[in-house]
């Protein structure tokens, strides 16, 4: 077995490496020797801890450790490429007139790294996290899990510096070219056969509902990102290449990931994590075993069919945009059956809200899960989305999915795992949380209102007419009126930055072991933020 | 293992599962969760009746109200071109002139001068017709062309240096690039220019005036007073089309500048050409 791995290894450093000599452009050569060094470091670290990897006993929590320091680092990295370009919309002289500090590029920098390099780290971890301790068994494939785990960072590193150098597919949310799409298909397979393989080790008699949305945001995830990224390389040594897809199929399947890298990569994966950690961290049972089979089972059977409410009033056809728009009004119900299962399981446990901010902030996440997810439903509607469309209103409404919902309930299992994983009897300031949640949430206040608000007038602008049937207002009209907005976004965005620095302090001395000293919070009975 | 147990604060059956700590309850689905859910997807079945909605092997359904998005978007475009209709025939055939005397057309004009300068002219001539360095100040009584309503018109239809045979054009030599005039002589009538229209009294006393003479008299007049025949630019009153003072006097003077304008003609239909030749008349330096 450890030959054949040391094979497996040795053909793809002598691949990558063929590749990087033979390549016809400069990032093709720079990607494909990372790739090469990524082989070569894997041969050096399989060797070395060739005993460490056969260990079958207990749980391999190193690499949930590596997951929370991977999170942690991108989710500051995206979060100021996120505050940087909120800076350049607000202020273009910003984009410094060069390429590779340009909106174009950076936008998709911004956005990849947090939803695939933070949340997807995030995923990463957490699921690695939950299935060991819900199958009670530990991670399946050897070295595989860290495979998955470096060739992730791999896919990260390859996505973000090729946007910067200008190489793109110009897919939105799918902007990586066809090799860093093979190489991603390659570490999610893997990541499958490794979450499946521990579910069949398990102790269990049964799959806890956190595994089953795992599962589907795998499997799902894999389906969308094979389907939408078909393409023919115009050179196998070169970065380009053409998607197979063509005008409205290829809208329409675009959006059919788009829509679903949402459903299945920020809300089904997202959920999984509600549904461990919050009953753990509130130490209640569940609110209901029933509703969670019912939602799950509605969310995945309704999410895969809205994705044409991205397209109304194109050249969709008509009745796709009908079928878009009725499933995701259908789609209300299942995602608050989430929101409730998440917020019902505190009966009995309100009270820790007062004491544990930790708590608090991934209560507060499946508040905005639960207004997001009734805010998208009402933009789907063809006559709201005739206003809504191309406007800011979609950024906040996004915005209030991202950092309310998916960047809290990933915040408060940093927050809860950390401690746990390094050993630690506690976080090392609870009031550094504290702080973090209010100036967070502060941020994401001002952020989506500033959309909201800077979003309707804009829709509201493009579309007046005066009495005698001209437009009112040209577009660089409304562009201007967007300024005070983008300035409050960006300040919005600013206060979240900070809160994100606070959090990798706060995680930075917990995991050195550092406590601070505080006084017990008003009303607690339990040591502060003892870990559960 | 599966033992189902009460739990205490809720009073409800768990499931008896056991996950790292974390138990079940059996709750019953909320009902008004239920109805409203139940509720979505009758409002559903119901807009796939009324609507476009499932595809079949060559058409779709193609529901009871016989709806379509496109059809709607005609009637909406149709519906504004109806109620324009009586106006813009009026307007075809009135000169600019006519319109500037009928208050009905003048109005009507204004209006969609106004949207059509939104949507074509704001590129170069900003939204508030300030213009930018290259591109003229609407707003102000310095024409190139001339700035009479028929004058306006026609530099908007033909453009200025365009690819229509009635374009407006004039070419300035590049006196400096074609060696008219060395650097030394270039910067002397720089100097010239320049007092022209800051200290007309020295101006006279400079050697640039010469040169002027000579080289520059034909176009811009005696004094700097301009050609709106020609369209060469007064160089007396301070306001200048290329901004930045002498280094770009000297530079225009050795490399000679021109802007273009689209002829709009092309572009756009005789009662909207109309309507924007009175509109940016209206701006405030029409003559």
């Amino acid at each position: 077995m450890h030959i054949l791995s040391m094979l497996i290894l040795a053909l793809g450093a002598a691949a990558t490496l063929l590749l990087a000599i033979q390549a016809s452009d400069a990032v093709m050569s720079f990607h494909a020797g990372l790739m090469a060094l990524f082989f070569v470091v894997g041969i050096v670290l399989v060797q070395k801890r060739r005993n460490n990897l056969t260990n079958t006993d207990g749980y391999e929590d190193g690499i949930i450790r590596a997951g929370a320091i991977a999170s942690t680092f991108w989710g500051v990295v995206g979060f100021l490429v996120g505050l940087v370009i909120a800076l350049q919309l607000a202020f273009p002289v910003l984009n410094f007139d060069l390429p590779w500090t340009n909106f174009g590029r950076l936008r998709p920098l911004h956005t990849s790294a947090v939803i695939f390099a933070f949340g997807g780290n995030i995923l990463l971890m957490t699921s690695f996290h939950v299935v060991q301790r819900t199958c009670q068994a530990r991670l399946a494939g050897g070295w595989a899990p860290w495979f998955v785990f470096w060739g992730y960072q791999l896919f990260i590193v390859m996505a973000a510096t090729g946007y910067v150098l200008g190489v793109t597919q110009s897919k939105e949310y799918a902007e990586p070219e066809w090799y860093v799409d093979l190489w991603l298909t390659l570490v999610w397979v893997v990541y499958l056969l490794v979450f499946l393989g521990t579910l069949w080790k398990r102790r269990e008699p049964h799959i806890y509902v956190a595994n089953w949305f795992y599962l589907a945001f795998i499997v799902t995830v894999a389906m969308l990102h094979i389907i939408n990224n078909l393409a023919i390389p115009i050179s196998w040594t070169g970065t380009r290449s053409y998607v197979i897809w063509g005008g409205v199929q290829d809208a329409l399947t675009q959006w059919w990931y788009g829509h679903n890298a949402v459903g299945f990569f920020l809300t089904a994966g997202f959920l999984a994590i509600m549904y461990y950690y919050v009953p753990k961290r509130a130490e209640r049972p569940v609110y209901s075993y029933r509703l969670s089979i019912v939602h799950f089972w509605s969310l995945i059977f309704l999410y895969i069919w809205a994705g044409p409410h991205h397209l109304h009033y194109t050249a969709l056809p008509e009745w796709s945009q009908t079928l878009g728009m009725t499933f995701s009004i259908m789609l209300w119900m299942p995602s608050w059956g989430g929101m409730i299962n998440g917020l019902m399981t505190l009966s009995g446990a309100w009270d820790k809200l007062r004491t544990d901010p930790v708590l608090r902030m991934m209560v507060v996440s499946v508040a905005f899960y639960g207004m997001s997810t009734f805010e998208g439903p009402l933009m789907s509607i063809k006559e709201v989305n005739a206003l809504s469309h191309y406007t800011d209103w979609t950024i906040g409404h996004v915005h209030s999915g991202a950092l309310g919902w998916v960047a809290f309930v990933s915040f408060g299992a940093l927050y809860h795992i950390v401690p746990i994983m390094w050993g630690r009897q506690r976080l090392y300031s609870l009031k550094l949380v504290n702080m973090h949640f209010w100036v967070a949430t502060l941020g994401i206040v001002l952020y989506i209102t500033a959309m909201w608000v800077s979003g309707i007038l804009q829709g509201l602008m493009w579309r007046a007419y005066d009495q005698l049937g001209f437009l009112e207002y040209s577009f660089v009209e409304t562009v201007e009126a967007m300024h005070p907005f983008y300035v409050i976004r960006a300040l919005g965005g600013l206060l979240f930055v900070l809160g994100s620095f606070v959090m990798a302090y706060n995680l930075w001395r917990t995991m050195r072991g550092d406590l601070r000293i505080e006084a017990a919070p008003i009303g607690s009975t339990n040591p502060v933020g003892a870990a559960s | 293992m599966s033992e189902k147990k009460i739990d205490e604060v809720s009073g409800m059956e768990t499931t008896g599962h056991d996950w790292d700590g974390i138990g079940e309850l059996n709750s019953p689905l909320p009902r008004w969760w239920v109805w409203t859910y139940y509720l979505t997807i009758l409002w559903a079945i119901g807009y796939w009746i009324a609507m476009p909605a499932w595809p079949l092997v060559s058409d779709y359904t193609r529901g009871m109200l016989g709806y379509s998005q496109r059809a709607q978007l005609s009637d909406q475009i149709a519906a504004v071109k109806a109620g324009q209709a009586e106006l813009i025939a009026r307007t075809a055939k009135a000169s600019v002139a006519d319109i500037k005397g009928n208050a009905e057309l003048l109005e009507f004009a204004l209006a969609g001068g106004r949207s059509a300068y939104a949507v074509n002219c704001v590129q170069c001539h900003g939204s508030g017709a300030s213009g930018a360095s290259g591109y003229p100040n609407l707003n102000d009584d310095d024409w190139l062309w001339g700035g009479t309503v028929e004058q306006i018109q026609a530099t908007i239809q033909y453009g200025i240096r365009s690819e229509h045979d009635e374009t407006r054009a004039n070419e300035m030599p590049a006196f400096g690039r074609d060696e008219i005039l060395n650097p030394q002589q270039v910067d002397e009538v720089s100097d010239y220019v320049m007092a022209l229209s800051q200290n007309p009294d020295l101006a006279k006393t400079l050697p640039g005036k010469a040169l002027y003479k000579e080289y520059c008299v034909d176009c811009h007049g005696a004094g700097g007073m301009g050609n709106q025949e020609l369209g060469a630019p007064k160089l007396s009153d301070g306001i200048w089309l290329h901004e930045g003072g002498k280094p770009v006097v000297v530079d225009v003077i050795t490399n000679s500048r021109s802007g273009m304008m689209p002829a709009w003609v092309n572009r756009l239909d005789a009662v909207t050409v109309k309507q924007l030749a009175v509109y940016v008349h209206s701006l405030g330096g029409g003559k």
